[in-house]
């Protein structure tokens, strides 16, 4: 199969520090590749340089089989952008902000207000689209930069944490959003911090950590990586708990972790669940749970990088405040 | 999916000079139509002058002139060249939101011209140097300001302060490009052009001052372009002042282009 994005061992340097520290990524051309990574993993860094805005120190990309250095122009031609941060023209209206856009990329006045409304029909914006955007919400405005990178109709399209800081519902209309486009054959790079999104939107899912791909594959191959399934049970009565860890212990042979009133444990084996069935029968412990399910997205990354995916930020925050 | 499907049309290595132009003017246009939605940033353009207009002609102008007829007369020709030196910062504040909003990324990551965004804006901040210029004169003859030279006079001194202030939009990219925040290219300005104005004739008349700032007066670039602004205008010596402002403007653009250019280089 065609692929749409190529990168091959990205390095970036920023003084002391790497940002990107030999990144591989494909993406086949229909796909949605999530770029799963805590802030500071170097996702960013990645997008930019595909996007033709960034140099690598070392390695290759291409888009379309456009190397984004050497053809940076052609790679234009083909991508869009919507980066952290909503790039709109906050004295500009709505249509005004499309206009722009569309006029740049060489459409006639009549063509780009078709795109234009055309667009803001789309992301419900067609009421606001007189208005100067500094008057938007970060909803709206996140919608018209995605607008904005769709005016010139892209094949590839980079998506740079484009939920963040948006509103659940915002989020989840985003969200459909991109699965409008992934049906018109857009071809996206989707970073993201949150699990959820990478394992509601992405085809396949790398996890960067620290400037490297620590990992990759598809959502379910993520979540068998680590080997493991988990194992929760809940006593039917809180005072059984103990009894409920006791057998636990004794089986999956490792101390579960207890909270909320239930153990949950890492199991290699399933046949360990009939065995604690019948330990907690012959006990008379009534389970009122007991399910075996396979790692949230959230588990696969703390058993990858040590740490949890969105603690990141608020570490920081910490470090400040000490 | 086969290789015949997806043939792509041959994509062109850069967009012609046609498309740059046109480029330019979209951005020029964007620029211009922002102060249709914000008042205050044509307020900033035109109160903020005619305030110091009125300020200077009325508060001081008798103090130093002896009458405020003749300070205005001698004092809208420096007040002139005050306003299109600030206004120079416009280009470096426009620039530098455009990169803290992230517009700028945007802008690099279209198919345009590379210089489109840089030019667009320079465009059209010369335009409004140009805004600015009609109604401080027009303000200034209203309060009793006269041309007693020629529409030529005029139009050269209009001329002279819109290629100054280009030469200096050069400094005005680079601490665009470089500043942290448009609030620090702000208190950039005021503390760069606040004392070159005030130390030099475009005020006052520098007869006054002590030797040593009389010494720095004389050889301060906003002195000769005022001077030359005022024979343009007013009657007076002009070939010498204005060769010299001309000098002092590419000396600007020699020491202040290249180094915008590999700024700029660099982040495009």
């Amino acid at each position: 199969m065609h692929n749409a994005i190529q990168a091959e061992g990205l390095v970036k340097r920023y003084g002391e520090t790497k940002a990107l520290d030999g990144v591989d990524l494909v993406v086949p051309q229909g796909r949605l590749l999530g770029v799963l990574g805590p802030n500071g993993a170097g996702k960013t860094t990645a997008v930019r340089i595909l996007a033709t805005l960034l140099r690598p120190d070392a390695g290759r990309a291409t888009v379309n089989g456009f190397d984004v250095q050497r053809q940076a122009h052609q790679v234009r031609t083909l991508i869009g952008l919507t980066g952290q941060y909503a790039a709109v023209d906050e004295m500009l209206t709505g249509v005004e902000n499309l206009l722009m856009i569309g006029r740049l990329l060489g459409l006639s006045r009549s063509a780009a207000r078709a795109r234009a409304d055309e667009l803001l029909r789309r992301f419900d914006l067609a009421d606001a689209g007189g208005r100067a955007t500094k008057t938007y919400s970060g909803g709206m405005r996140r919608r018209l930069d995605l607008a904005a990178s769709l005016v010139g109709r892209p094949q590839v399209l980079f998506l740079d944490e484009p939920t963040t800081g948006l509103d659940p519902r915002s989020r989840t209309e985003l969200w459909g959003v991109v699965r409008g486009l992934m049906a018109d054959g857009v071809t996206v790079l989707l970073t993201t911090q949150y699990l959820e999104e990478a394992d509601q939107l992405a085809d396949d899912i790398v996890v960067f950590d620290h400037g490297r791909v620590i990992a990759s594959g598809t959502s379910d191959q993520l979540k068998s990586t680590t080997g493991a399934q988990v194992l929760e049970v809940r006593p039917l009565q809180e005072g059984h708990l103990d009894l409920v860890v006791q057998v636990v212990t004794d089986v999956v042979g490792e101390a579960p972790e207890v909270s909320g009133g239930r153990a949950t444990a890492a199991v290699r084996d399933p046949a360990v669940v009939p065995a604690i069935v019948r330990r907690l029968d012959d006990l008379g412990v009534v389970a009122s749970e007991l399910t075996l399910r396979k790692s949230s997205l959230d588990e696969v990354f703390l058993a990858l990088t040590g740490h949890r995916a969105e603690d990141e930020p608020s570490d920081e925050k910490q470090e400040v405040l000490v | 999916m086969t290789a015949l499907t997806t043939v792509t049309a041959p994509v062109a290595r850069r967009p012609t000079a046609g498309a740059t132009v046109r480029q330019t003017m979209t951005l020029a246009w964007r620029s211009l139509v922002q102060i249709k939605h914000n008042p205050w940033e044509l307020l900033d353009l035109s109160i903020q002058p005619i305030m110091f207009l009125v300020l200077f002609t009325y508060v001081f102008g008798g103090a130093i002139s002896g009458s405020t007829g003749d300070y205005l007369q001698f004092a809208l020709p420096g007040l002139l060249v005050q306003n299109a030196l600030f206004y120079t910062l416009s280009t470096a504040i426009g620039l530098n939101t455009d990169i803290t909003k992230g517009v700028f990324d945007r802008l690099r990551s279209l198919p345009i011209a590379r210089t489109a965004p840089l030019s667009g804006r320079i465009i059209a901040d010369t335009f409004k140097q140009m805004w600015a210029f009609a109604l401080l004169v027009g303000f200034g003859m209203i309060l009793g300001f006269r041309v007693t030279t020629s529409v030529v006079g005029l139009l050269g001194a209009l001329a002279l302060l819109v290629v100054v202030a280009l030469a200096m939009s050069w400094m005005s990219v680079l601490i665009g490009l470089k500043a942290s925040s448009p609030e620090k290219v702000q208190m950039i300005a005021f503390s760069t052009m606040m004392p070159l104005t005030f130390t030099s004739s475009a005020l006052v008349p520098s007869a006054t001052f002590p030797g040593w700032l009389q010494a720095w007066s004389d050889v301060n670039p906003v002195t000769h372009l005022a001077d030359a602004i005022r024979g343009l205008m007013i009657g007076g010596e002009v070939a010498g002042p204005v060769l010299v402002s001309l000098l002092w403007a590419a000396g600007f653009m020699i020491v202040f282009a290249p180094l915008a250019i590999r700024v700029f280089r660099s982040r495009a």
